[in-house]
C-alpha cells in the first residue's frame, strides 16, 4: 500500500486530499464477521469500498472520535465514534498506514473557522436564483403573523434592529404594546447576555402569550423596575388572567446556587401579578454524560434483556426525556386551558427554553405539527433565537464542556410524540432522523454557527444552501402514512400522557437507521428482496404514502434481520461448538444469539 | 339447570359500570350461567355489554351500607368497575361471579353451549389430522411412515393418535422406547427441512434416573433419524444442572456414550411458576401509572418477562441454526416436554418455514404444535396475572409464544400472513373462549368430553372469509428465505398490544392502525390483483 496525495476535481466533491488503503477490513459491530476493501479518505469525506462494491461514506463533520487500539495479529484497529452514534471498525494491515490515516483524520476532523465547513464547499448544482428562493420559503415574519401577531397588544420593535440590545436574539423582536423602549433597554441590562422577555409563541383564542426570556441578575436581593414593568407589561397584554406564570425550567437548587453569582430567579414578592415555579429539567452537562451512558449501554454487545433495561435506566435519558416532556405540558396547560400567559427561562435562555417553549407550541399549535410548520418551529425557537447549534453540536473544535445533546434531546421528545400520536404528525421519524443527520452533517446553512448575527456576518444565506428547501422538496419521502389532517379538528390541543415515554426509545430507531445506511447490502438481508420488490410495482401503481411505510418497514424490519443474519453466522465453527459441549455452558457468552 | 343454583341474584337496576374507554353508564346488570350482561336502559342502539364469565381472573369487593363496589380484573388483563346499588345485590352477584367463573367442570362451559348461526356442529373440527399433515409432505414419504401406535392413547396419553416415526422404526419399538420416556412422549416428527433433508423432532425426557438406565428402543428411535449423517443435535431447554437433578426424580437426559452422534446441548429456558410470576409483575408494572420513569423501567426488568422472550427466540434461533446452516437434525426436550419444548419448536418453525407464516398455516401449526401435540391449556391457562389463587399449574407459556411471534412480526413485517390482531385474539381466546379448541389438557381429554363433536373449533372460525380480511397482514409478500430474528435487548420490545392495551394510548394506535392498514390495502389491491392475474 502506498500513501498517495493528490488533487482531483468531481462534479460533486472537491478531493484535495486522497489517502488510499488498500486491504483494509471493516468489522461488523454485532458479529466477528469482516469485508475488506478500499479506504478513501477525501477532503470531506471518508469512503469504504467494499471488495464486492458496496460503499460506506461517513462525513467527517460526522466522526466525534477516532480511536486507534493497540495492535493485534490481524492488524492495527481503528474505531470511529460518529455523532449520528455510528461507530465504524476498521483493521488496517500495516500499523504505519493505519498511523497515517489516524493522524490525517485527526487534522481533517478539527475544522477551527466556520470556512472550513462542508456547507460552504456543498453544490448540489443550483443557481443563484434557486439558492435565493431556497432561503425565502421559511419566513418568521409571516409566521407571526399567522399567529396574529402584531396585534392590539403586540407589536414588533425595532430596538434590536442592529444587535444592539441583544447580539444572540434575531433583529425583529415582538414585545407588549406597553413596553416602552426605556423599558426594554432596562430589563436587558438586568437580564443575563441581554435576553430581555419578548413573545415566542402567540395563542390566538385566548390571547395567551408564550415568553422566554435568560434569568434575571437578581442575586440574592437586587431588583429592577424596568424588568418588573416589563412582565407587567406581558400581563396586561392578556385580559383571560390576572397574573403570569414564571416558569423556570431549572432545578431550584441549581437556580439557587445561580445567585450567589449574581444571577438568580424572580422574588415573588418584587413582581406583582407573577405565579413563579420551578420545572426540574437539568442542566447541558447532565445531559451529556447521560447520552453518553445512553449510548455505551446500546452499543455494548451481546448484552441481556436485564442489563439493557438496568443500563437504561441507570443512563436517566428517559428521565430526562419525560421532565422536557412534562415541562412542556404543564406551559400548555396554563396556556390554553387557564388562558394565562408564561414566561419561560432557564439560565442563558437558548437550551432548556427553547425545548420547553418549541414542545410547548408543538403542542398547542396542529400546525408545527405539518412538515412545513416543524420546520418554522425550528427556525423560530432554536435557530432564530440563538441556540447555540456551533458549540453545542461540535461543529467548530472548541470547548468539549460546551457540547451537549440538547437538540437531539428536543427530537426525541417529538418522537415520543409522534409514536403517542401516529395521527398528528405529517411528518414521519424519517424528517427528525434527517434533521437530524444535518445538524451534523455542517451540509446546510441553517443550523451552523450560533445566532443570527453569526450568521448574517457568515453571510450563510449567500454562500450556502438551505436545508429546509432540500427537505421540502423530498418531502413526499418524510410524510407519515397514519397523518389525518382531521385529527387537528377534534384534537387542536395534545395531551400526552408521559407514562409510556419510556416504553420506547429514539435511539433505538437511530442505531436501526444508521445500521440501514450501512448495511444496504441485498445479498445479505433475506427480507431486502421484498420491500424492493414491493417498492417497484407501488410507486407504478400510486401512493407515495406506502413510500414511506415500507421505509418505516425498513427501519423496523429489515434492518435486525440483516445485522442479525450476520451475527448467527459464526455459531457453529467446530472451535466454538466443542467448547459449549465440554465445558458448563455457564460461562459462554461468545455470541450474541447463544447467551443464556 | 346446575347454574341457577349459583346464581343468588340474576337482576339488577341501576348499576353503574365503568370500563376503560368508555365514560361511567348506568344500565341494568344480569348474571347468567355464562356470562355478565349489561344493557343500557337508554335502550339506544348501542349493544348490550357481555362479558364471559370464565374471563374474569379476580374480583374485589367493597361493600358499604347502601351500595357496594365490585371490581373485575380480566385474563385479558381489563380492569372494569361495578357500582352497585343494594349491600345485599352486590355481595350476591360476587359470590355468584365467584363461583360460576370458577367452575372446573370442562362439559360446563360455554363452548359446548355457544351456537353461532354461521357455524355448524357439521363442520369439520380442526384445520388437519396427521394423517393429512403427512399426506401433503411428499418428500418425507421414504424415510417416514404414520404410526397409529397411540390410537388408544395408552402408549402416551398426551399424544395424539397418530404420529409421525421413522419408516424403520416399528410399533413395537416405540411401545418400549415410549416407556423410556416421561409420560411416553417418545420423540416424534414435528418438522422436516426440505433444502437440507433434516428433521426437528420433540420429545420428553428420558427417564434414565439415577442409576443411567438406558433403553435400546430409545437409542435405535434417535440412530433412525440421523441415519447416514454423522450428527444429530439434542438441545434440552433445561441447564446442565437442572438435567442432572432431574435424575434424582427419575428423569434425566440422553448420554453421550448411549446416544453415538448426538451432542446435548442446555438452554434454561424457564417455565411454571417462574414464568406465571414474570407475567404477573409484569402486568403489575403496566398498570403502575405513577410516573416514575426509572422505577418503572426496574419493575419491568425485575420481572424479567423480556429476558424470558430473548431466552426463548435465541434458543428458536439455535434448532434452527442447526437445520438449515449446519444440515444436522434436531431433538428438543425439557422435562415433560409440553411446554418449552413445544415454544422452541414451533419458534424455530416460524423461522424457517414460510409455509407456517401464512394465516392458515400458522393456525395449523398452532394445532399441531399446542393443541394435537397435547399442551394443558386447562391447566396452564386456568388463571391470569391478576389471580390470588395460590399457583397450581398456571403458565403463560402460550402467551410467551405469542409475544415472541408478535417479536418476528414486528422486525419481519411482511413475513408474515397474519396481523397483530390476530396474536392478540389468541391471547384472549386461550384464556376464555366461545370456541372448544384451547378446552382440556389433551387430545384425548377432548375425545373423552366430546369437544370435537359438541363444540366450535375456533381455527376454522378465524379462517372464514370476513375473518380472515381482519386478521391478514396486508403487507405480506411471502418470502422463502429463513428468518433470523434480533435478540439484541435493543430489537426486543415490550409488547405494548397486549401490555398495554387498555391504557389511554392504546386508543391513538389501534386508530392510526386501521388508518395505516386501510391505506395499505388500497395500494394493495391492484397489486394483489396483478399478482393472481400473473399466478392464472
Amino acid at each position: 500500500m502506498a500513501l498517495h496525495v493528490y488533487f482531483c476535481v468531481s462534479p460533486c466533491i472537491v478531493f484535495v486530499h486522497h489517502v488510499r488503503s488498500e486491504q483494509v477490513r471493516m468489522l461488523d459491530r454485532f458479529s466477528n464477521k469482516s469485508t475488506s476493501g478500499t479506504l478513501h479518505l477525501t477532503a470531506t469525506h471518508l469512503i469504504f469500498v467494499e471488495s464486492n462494491a458496496a460503499v460506506t461514506t461517513i462525513l467527517h463533520h460526522h466522526i466525534a472520535s477516532v480511536e486507534k487500539l493497540s495492535l493485534t495479529t490481524n492488524g492495527c484497529p481503528l474505531v470511529i465514534q460518529c455523532r449520528n452514534f455510528r461507530v465504524v471498525h476498521f483493521v488496517v494491515q500495516k500499523e504505519r498506514d493505519c498511523h497515517d490515516i489516524y493522524s490525517s483524520l485527526l487534522r481533517l476532523l478539527r475544522p477551527v473557522s466556520y470556512e472550513e465547513l462542508y456547507a460552504f464547499s456543498y453544490n448540489p448544482k443550483q443557481n443563484d436564483q434557486q439558492r435565493e428562493e431556497g432561503w425565502q420559503l421559511i419566513d418568521l415574519g409571516a409566521e407571526f403573523e399567522r399567529m396574529g401577531v402584531p396585534c392590539d397588544q403586540w407589536q414588533l420593535t425595532d430596538v434590536n434592529r442592529d444587535y444592539k440590545i441583544c447580539d444572540t436574539y434575531p433583529r425583529d423582536l415582538y414585545v407588549p404594546i406597553t413596553a416602552s423602549k426605556p423599558i426594554i433597554v432596562g430589563s436587558s441590562k438586568f437580564r443575563s447576555k441581554g435576553r430581555f422577555p419578548v413573545l415566542t409563541y402567540f395563542y390566538q383564542e385566548k390571547k395567551a402569550a408564550v415568553c422566554r426570556c435568560s434569568q434575571p441578575l437578581s442575586g440574592f436581593s437586587a431588583r429592577c423596575l424596568e424588568d418588573e414593568s416589563m412582565l407587567q407589561a406581558i400581563s396586561k397584554a392578556n385580559h383571560n388572567s390576572r397574573f403570569v406564570y414564571v416558569m423556570d425550567t431549572r432545578p431550584k437548587l441549581n437556580a439557587m446556587a445561580n445567585r450567589a453569582a449574581g444571577k438568580g430567579y424572580e422574588n415573588e414578592d418584587n413582581y406583582s401579578n407573577i405565579r413563579f415555579q420551578f420545572v426540574g429539567i437539568e442542566n447541558i452537562h447532565v445531559m451529556r454524560s447521560s447520552l453518553q451512558k445512553l449510548l455505551e449501554v446500546v452499543g455494548s454487545r451481546s448484552l441481556s434483556a436485564s442489563d439493557y433495561l438496568l443500563g437504561l435506566e441507570s443512563s436517566g435519558w428517559l428521565r430526562h426525556v419525560k421532565a422536557v416532556v412534562d415541562a412542556a405540558i404543564c406551559l400548555t396547560k396554563a396556556v390554553t386551558v387557564e388562558g394565562a400567559s408564561v414566561l419561560v427561562h432557564c439560565s442563558d435562555g437558548w437550551d432548556r427554553t427553547a425545548q420547553v417553549c418549541s414542545l410547548g407550541a408543538l403542542l398547542m399549535d396542529p400546525y408545527y405539527r405539518t412538515i412545513k410548520g416543524f420546520m418554522v418551529l425550528i427556525e423560530k425557537d432554536w435557530i432564530s433565537f440563538g441556540h447555540k447549534f456551533a458549540d453545542r453540536c461540535d461543529q467548530l473544535d472548541g470547548d468539549p464542556k460546551e457540547v451537549s445533546p440538547v437538540f437531539t434531546q428536543f427530537l426525541d421528545c417529538v418522537w415520543q410524540l409522534t409514536e403517542q400520536f401516529p395521527q398528528a404528525f405529517e411528518f414521519s421519524e424519517w424528517l427528525l432522523l434527517q434533521i437530524h443527520e444535518h445538524v451534523h452533517s455542517c451540509q446546510y446553512g441553517n443550523l451552523l454557527a450560533n445566532n443570527q448575527r453569526q450568521r448574517e456576518e457568515l453571510q450563510l444565506k449567500d454562500r450556502t444552501h438551505s436545508l429546509w428547501a432540500f427537505l421540502l422538496s423530498e418531502q413526499q419521502n418524510y410524510v407519515n402514512p397514519a397523518y389525518c389532517p382531521g385529527h387537528a379538528e377534534t384534537h387542536p390541543v395534545l395531551e400526552p400522557s408521559t407514562f409510556h415515554i419510556f416504553v420506547l426509545l429514539f435511539l433505538t430507531s437511530l442505531n436501526l437507521y444508521l445500521d440501514i445506511v450501512s448495511h444496504m447490502k441485498p445479498t445479505i438481508c433475506p427480507q431486502e428482496t421484498v420491500p424492493s420488490r414491493l417498492f417497484n410495482e407501488v410507486l407504478d401503481t400510486i401512493c407515495p404514502s406506502l413510500l414511506s411505510t415500507i421505509n418505516r418497514c425498513l427501519i423496523n424490519g429489515t434492518v435486525p434481520s440483516c445485522f442479525k443474519h450476520e451475527a448467527v453466522q459464526p455459531l457453529f465453527k467446530n472451535s466454538d461448538l466443542d467448547l459449549t459441549v465440554l465445558s458448563n455452558f455457564n460461562c459462554h457468552s461468545y455470541q450474541t444469539f447463544l447467551r443464556k | 339447570m346446575e347454574f341457577s343454583e349459583h346464581i343468588k341474584t340474576a337482576n339488577v337496576e341501576d348499576v353503574v359500570l365503568r370500563r376503560p374507554f368508555y365514560q361511567p353508564t348506568k344500565g341494568t346488570l344480569c348474571v347468567t350461567g355464562h356470562h355478565l350482561i349489561f344493557s343500557n336502559r337508554g335502550g339506544d342502539s348501542a349493544r348490550p355489554f357481555l362479558l364471559l364469565l370464565r374471563n374474569i381472573d379476580a374480583i374485589e369487593k367493597r361493600p358499604s351500607v347502601s351500595s357496594g363496589t365490585i371490581t373485575l380484573k380480566c385474563k385479558d388483563l381489563c380492569v372494569l368497575q361495578l357500582d352497585i346499588p343494594g349491600m345485599e345485590e352486590c355481595l350476591n352477584i360476587a359470590s355468584s361471579i365467584e363461583s360460576l367463573s370458577s367452575l372446573e367442570t370442562v362439559s360446563e362451559m360455554y363452548p359446548f353451549f355457544y351456537r353461532p348461526p354461521f357455524l355448524s356442529l357439521q363442520d369439520q373440527w380442526g384445520l388437519s389430522s396427521t394423517e393429512q399433515h403427512y399426506a401433503q409432505m411428499k418428500e418425507i414419504h421414504d424415510g417416514w411412515r404414520v404410526s397409529q401406535v397411540n390410537r388408544d392413547y395408552s402408549v402416551s396419553p398426551s399424544y395424539p393418535p397418530a404420529v409421525i416415526v421413522p419408516h424403520s422404526i416399528d410399533d413395537e419399538t416405540l411401545v418400549k422406547a415410549a416407556r423410556f420416556r416421561q409420560g411416553g412422549r417418545f420423540p416424534v416428527l414435528c418438522y422436516y427441512h426440505r433444502e437440507t433433508g433434516t428433521v426437528i423432532m420433540r420429545s420428553s425426557q428420558p427417564l434414565s434416573g439415577a442409576n443411567r438406565k438406558r433403553c435400546r428402543e430409545d437409542e435405535l428411535l434417535l440412530q433412525a433419524v440421523i441415519d447416514g449423517s454423522e450428527l444429530g443435535y439434542i438441545i434440552d431447554t433445561r441447564s446442565s444442572q437442572q438435567a442432572q437433578q432431574a435424575r434424582m426424580t427419575g428423569g434425566g437426559f440422553e448420554s453421550k456414550s448411549c446416544y453415538r452422534g448426538w451432542k446435548r446441548l442446555h438452554r434454561q429456558l424457564e417455565k411454571g411458576k417462574v414464568l406465571q410470576e414474570s407475567l404477573i409483575k409484569l402486568v403489575e408494572a403496566c398498570g403502575d401509572q405513577s410516573h416514575s420513569v426509572d422505577r418503572w423501567l426496574s419493575k419491568l426488568e425485575n420481572s424479567k418477562w423480556l429476558s424470558h422472550v430473548q431466552t426463548a427466540l435465541s434458543t428458536a434461533g439455535l434448532v434452527a441454526e442447526c437445520v438449515e446452516r449446519d444440515g444436522h437434525s434436531v431433538l428438543v426436550h425439557g422435562s415433560e416436554g409440553t411446554d418449552t419444548s413445544l415454544l422452541v419448536s414451533s419458534l424455530a418453525q416460524l423461522i424457517l418455514d414460510p409455509d407456517s407464516r401464512t394465516l392458515a398455516g400458522f393456525l395449523g401449526l398452532l394445532e399441531r404444535e399446542w393443541v394435537q401435540a397435547g399442551h394443558p391449556f386447562q391447566q396452564r391457562c386456568a388463571h391470569s396475572a391478576y389471580s390470588h389463587v395460590r399457583l397450581r399449574h398456571e403458565a403463560p407459556v402460550f402467551v410467551l409464544l405469542l409475544d415472541c411471534v408478535w417479536q418476528l412480526a414486528r422486525q419481519f413485517p411482511l413475513a408474515m400472513g397474519f396481523s397483530e390482531p390476530l396474536l392478540l385474539r389468541l391471547a384472549k381466546e386461550v384464556y376464555a373462549s366461545d370456541y372448544g379448541t384451547f378446552l382440556c389438557n389433551s387430545d384425548q381429554e377432548r375425545c373423552v368430553t366430546g369437544v370435537k363433536e359438541r363444540t366450535h373449533c375456533l381455527f376454522q372460525s378465524l379462517l372464514r372469509a370476513n375473518e380472515r380480511q381482519h386478521y391478514s397482514n396486508p403487507l405480506y409478500e411471502r418470502t422463502e428465505l429463513a428468518i433470523w430474528p434480533s435478540i439484541q435487548p435493543p430489537s426486543l420490545q415490550l409488547w405494548k398490544g397486549l401490555f398495554l392495551q387498555w391504557t389511554d394510548d392504546a386508543l391513538h394506535l389501534v386508530e392510526a392502525q386501521k388508518v395505516i392498514q386501510n391505506l395499505v390495502s388500497q395500494c394493495h389491491r391492484p397489486l394483489n390483483e396483478k399478482v393472481e392475474n400473473t399466478d392464472g
